[in-house]
């Protein structure tokens, strides 16, 4: 069972939406579901990082400047013009995936450092501006964002809903919106993966030079594959500034690329509950050991080498791959 | 590892249980919830915060706690990161239900909270300096430190004594250099004082010559003041010095620490900057009302820590007291109830000046809270 479980194409989504609907059962208090909630927006995010880290093969630095620059539309437009969130963070998505496609379309031909320093670059000049903008950005302080709502309907973690007769807490509602955007996400990204456009980018992955002489258009997809991704990253950054209620460039900065970057790599390449998992535990990992604040910053390096250094193709592949070769072991003894 | 992780997330889980369940008794502790920048770039502001809070929270609860209850300091480490800082902010009024916030080092950090804190109706009592946090008035936010308005202003009152009309003014692009910049360009001219040359330098520049030397090259300018906060006001003020710039020149209370003068060395001599009577304890006069309070603070802390004391902690110091004196004048910690109390604190003596509160105003420090200190011989001298 647990065989068949593995194999078919959707059925990591069905564990995740069975994931999702269970967690609720174990959170006591809002701040835990605060705490749930930007677990799945960054995990949305890094979905969408894997599709250019993990499959296509390409590395992006800068990826936390998209998150930023959907966060700072939403959050300018919606507090200084006035705009409604929904269209806006719509539109947002959109500005970012046009900018993503001028931005990618020259740095893409790089490979390897180069293409590393130059996404680094685009980040750290996204950053800059945010930081120096002040007069329409807040600047280096900051600055706060109106809650996300619909037709003057407002979604705040500190009202209460009835919902087809229920009464669900705002938190609980946060939560459920962005666990159906997870899904979404994974959706679309397990059929992005699953189509030719992704045997497309694994064969870029594996060789470029192999994928071109076959008659893969390879700049055509690893720009489309960079789009998408940044899209992906729009939205949800989008998201967070109204969940968060204030945002300072700090979110669009090279630290939160790196954690991106390094939610993907601990996760597992290429395995989306992997990236999802990785998520979990880099935003969860700074709360579970607040306590012994004076060692926090040692414990989190420490569990990223030891990571690293047994695990290195990322938790979820690595304990799956062990799962496996157990029942292997465990089919051949019966046999 | 994962196993290990989980044992530590059900007990961390468990805990959290704990605290609702245990609901309020009579002698349940009064709790204190902080989030400082204890570690990272803003560590040299969130350390003596929270060595001060510790050490007073011990200090009120051997002597009975407030209202016959022990207070519990609950505290997070938010690095000198906002979203972190916001996200702590969360788990101290929903998960630890704190009775009141005395926190936040940074302005970014404070304002990154104040939205989900004002949600959530919890006092809170801010140790960031801009003015921005408490002005526009926010009903449950507080702060105890100056706003770099009033330092603005109170340089500038030091100014127009000196008969000085003509400045030029170099400030960091930072947040606090930033927010300073456009409060000075506002106090001056309310105040009638021309800004000649306003330059600004990134805080990670290694040198300022370039910006200086237009300063030093407009003959018009009267007097210099720096707006800037970390290692960049000392290499301003090294700079100054190798220039030749012989103008009266100024820096902002960002800089007003010991640390400042041994950075800057002798080029410091003859600055002026405004600074709470802190660094100052043996000048003040006798009958000067915060004498007693400051010299009390200034020993046990220099006595427990074994370093020397900096205005950082002295906010600490007046927020905690703060909390304390509202909570007893509510009699209880029905959160309304200490908000209105923390709105009508009138004459509170604390050691970075007199507060008086009002429902327009929750800083309640006067620009004249600011004394003017003069380096002389390598430490500070006041001013009258």
């Amino acid at each position: 069972m647990l065989k068949s479980l593995t194999q078919h194409r959707l059925s990591g989504l069905a564990l995740l939406a069975i994931i999702i609907l269970l967690v609720p059962a174990f959170l006591n208090n809002p701040f835990q579901y605060d705490m749930a909630t930007l677990v799945l927006i960054y995990a949305t995010t890094v979905v969408g990082l894997n599709l250019l880290v993990g499959y296509a093969g390409q590395i992006s630095l800068g990826h936390a400047g998209f998150f930023g620059m959907g966060a700072y539309f939403s959050a300018v437009m919606t507090s200084r013009f006035d705009w409604s969130p929904v269209p806006t963070l719509i539109l947002g998505a959109a500005l970012v995936g046009l900018v993503a496609y001028i931005v990618g379309r020259p740095i893409l031909r790089l490979k390897g450092y180069y293409l590393g320093m130059a996404t680094l670059a685009m980040g750290f000049i996204i950053y800059i501006t945010l930081n120096n903008e002040g007069w329409l950005t807040g600047g280096p302080d900051g600055m706060p964002v109106p809650g996300l709502s619909i037709f003057g309907w407002e979604l705040s973690t500190f009202n209460t809903y009835s919902f087809l007769g229920m009464e669900i807490s705002g938190s609980l509602a946060w939560y459920w919106l962005m666990g159906v955007m997870l899904i979404l996400g994974v959706w679309i990204a397990q059929n992005l993966i699953d189509s030719p456009i992704g045997r497309a980018l694994r064969s870029v992955h594996g060789s470029e030079v192999a994928a071109s002489v076959v008659g893969v258009d390879t700049p055509k997809f690893k720009n489309l594959v960079f789009v998408v991704s940044a899209i992906y990253a729009s939205l949800m950054g989008s998201l967070y500034a109204h969940f968060q209620g204030f945002i300072t460039p700090e979110s669009a900065g090279f630290m939160e690329s790196i954690i991106f970057v390094t939610m993907v790599v601990l996760g597992g390449m290429g395995s989306t509950l992997g990236v999802i998992f990785g998520a979990a535990l880099l935003t969860l990992l700074p709360q579970l050991l607040a306590d012994f604040h004076d060692y926090e910053m040692m414990m989190f390096g420490l569990i990223l080498m030891l990571t690293m250094i047994f695990m290195p193709k990322g938790l979820l592949p690595t304990t799956q791959a062990f799962i496996r070769k157990k029942l292997h072991k465990k089919a051949e003894d019966k046999a | 590892m994962s196993k290990k992780l989980l044992r530590r997330g059900g007990l961390l889980a468990a805990t959290l249980a704990a605290g609702i369940f245990s609901g309020a008794q009579a002698a349940d502790p009064i709790k204190i919830g902080s989030f400082l920048s204890v570690t990272g770039p803003a560590s040299f502001l969130g350390d003596p915060e929270l060595k001060t809070l510790r050490m007073y929270v011990d200090k009120i609860n051997e002597e009975g706690g407030v209202l016959g209850r022990p207070l519990e300091l609950v505290h997070y480490d938010d690095e000198g990161n906002a979203s972190n800082a916001r996200n702590y902010a969360s788990r101290l009024v929903r998960a630890d239900r704190v009775d009141i916030i005395v926190g936040g080092s940074t302005t970014g950090a404070t304002m990154a909270a104040v939205p989900l804190i004002e949600q959530s109706r919890t006092p809170f009592i801010s140790l960031a300096g801009a003015v921005v946090i408490t002005d526009p008035v926010k009903p449950w936010v507080f702060k105890t430190p100056q706003s770099d308005r009033l330092a603005a202003e109170r340089v500038m009152q030091d100014m127009q004594e000196r008969g000085i009309t003509k400045i030029g003014l170099i400030s960091g692009t930072g947040g606090f250099g930033r927010s300073g910049r456009e409060q000075t360009q506002q106090v001056a001219e309310a105040m009638g004082i021309q800004i000649l040359e306003d330059v600004t330098y990134s805080p990670s520049d290694t040198d300022m010559t370039a910006q200086l030397t237009r300063i030093r090259n407009n003959q018009d300018i009267e007097a210099v003041f720096n707006f800037g906060f970390g290692q960049s006001p000392a290499i301003v003020t090294r700079n100054f010095a190798q220039l030749g710039i012989d103008r009266p020149f100024y820096q902002s209370h960002g800089v007003a620490s010991n640390s400042f003068l041994d950075l800057a060395g002798s080029a410091a001599e003859g600055l002026r900057l405004p600074a709470s009577p802190i660094l100052v304890p043996d000048s003040l006069a006798d009958d000067d009302p915060q004498k007693t309070i400051v010299q009390a603070y200034v020993d046990a802390y220099e006595a427990r820590w074994n370093e020397s004391v900096s205005t950082f902690g002295g906010y600490a110091y007046d927020g905690l007291m703060l909390a304390v004196a509202a909570i007893e004048e509510a009699g209880s910690t029905d959160r309304e109830a200490v908000r209105q109390a923390l709105e009508n604190i009138q004459g509170h003596v604390g050691v970075t000046g007199i507060f008086n509160m009002s429902p327009n105003d929750h800083n309640g420090l006067a620009a004249d809270s600011f004394r003017i200190l003069e380096v002389v011989d390598g430490g500070w001298k006041l001013i009258e």
